[in-house]
């Protein structure tokens, strides 16, 4: 556990350092992503190791979001004072956004299996 | 001293509160403990769509830091523990990806395609529909993020001008708002292609959304895993462009 913790942290370390050292428009983490996918693809025998650990922190991923979403306390000002708008631009741009998404896999998929046939 | 010996007194509770109330300690226990709490809820309800361990938890918390009188800020100190797995949590996506890279290597166009579309619609409406509300510039740059994972849409907000704290908010409703009602926009659709199904949540609504989709099928998950890391990746790339084109 404390050596997987230890690699996902160094890995986030890394892509923060890289990200910082380029002025990448990247984010740390997700360079670490990319960093780890090259470890795992370089030594597949690691993810064996790291699925214990990993597997608890995705299947809580819920629980990460909490301590943010409590800051709807400290914005109440500004969420009250544009309240419908953003209710409806968050919905109709989540909902456009998931559309747009499904019809494009959908699509592809099809136009991909009339392709192979 | 007799009295020491008697029932606690109200400013011997008002004092132990105090104390606790400052503690950093009591706020990441209260935090952990409501999330248990909302997720037990959810699953002896059988997961349904509207209660949302994220939700549940935030409508747990909020009223007792209200009655408290406990500022954020105060309340962050100890939560701000779980807040920093976010970074750990999102390199650990690498595993979901990399064990399902067989399935992803066979769909690879429409994986980039949909990730493309869902990526630039979730940005540019964002952007649109909050000009055409005549939303403040400050609230427009911290929306334009909100469907990618928190740690990321903080950073890319802050890059473009907007407020993280913010942002971090209208990241968590985009995320319930798709996870809520995934389930049953997909279900009116007709759509069983669970892939595509899970691919849209992950895009629209990251991190929840992808909570959501593990809940309800485990190879939803996995694509929905894939499309929030990807558009992790597309998103602090798109937002920065976007921000240029309309101007802001």
């Amino acid at each position: 556990m404390l050596l997987t913790l230890g690699l996902l942290l160094g890995c986030e370390l890394l892509g923060e350092v890289t990200a910082r050292a380029l002025a990448l428009p990247v984010p740390g983490p997700v360079l670490g992503l990319v960093l780890l996918v090259a470890l795992l693809a370089l030594r597949p025998s690691l993810a064996k190791g790291l699925r214990a650990t990993t597997g608890v922190i995705l299947a809580n991923l819920s629980l990460l979001f909490v301590p943010a979403g409590v800051g709807v306390i400290g914005n109440l000002e500004v969420l009250s004072r544009d309240a419908v708008a953003l209710i409806v631009v968050l919905c109709v741009s989540t909902w456009a956004a998931m559309l747009a998404a499904l019809f494009t896999f959908l699509a592809a998929r099809r136009l991909g299996r009339r392709g192979a046939e | 001293m007799p009295e020491e010996t008697g029932a606690p007194t109200f400013g011997d509770v008002a004092e132990l509160w105090s104390y606790l109330s400052t503690e950093p300690l009591t706020w990441l226990t209260a935090t952990i403990l409501a999330y248990l709490a909302a997720d037990a809820v959810s699953r002896r309800l059988g997961n349904p769509p509207l209660a949302n361990p994220v939700l549940l938890a935030v409508l747990l918390l909020v009223p007792v830091l209200w009655l408290s009188e406990t500022p954020y800020a105060r309340y962050f100190d100890g939560a701000q523990f779980i807040h920093f797995l976010l970074g750990p949590a999102t390199v650990a996506l690498a595993l979901p990806l990399w064990d399902n890279r067989e399935t992803i290597a066979a769909s690879v166009a429409p994986i980039i395609l949909a990730l493309v579309a869902g990526s630039v619609v979730a940005v540019a409406s964002a952007i649109a529909l909050a000009l055409a509300f005549d939303l403040p510039p400050e609230v427009i740059l911290s929306l334009a993020p909100k469907s990618t994972t928190a740690p990321v849409a903080l950073g890319v907000a802050e890059a473009v001008g907007g407020l993280p704290s913010l942002t971090a908010v209208l990241v968590i409703l985009t995320g319930i708002i798709g996870a809520v009602t995934v389930t049953p926009l997909m279900n009116l659709l007709g759509v069983k292609d669970w892939r595509a199904r899970g691919f849209a949540v992950g895009v629209a609504s990251h991190g929840i959304g992808t909570a959501r989709a593990f809940q309800v099928n485990p190879v939803a998950g996995a694509y929905a895993g894939i499309a929030m890391a990807a558009n992790a990746l597309l998103t602090s790339l798109i937002v920065p462009l976007a921000v240029g084109w309309f101007g802001l």
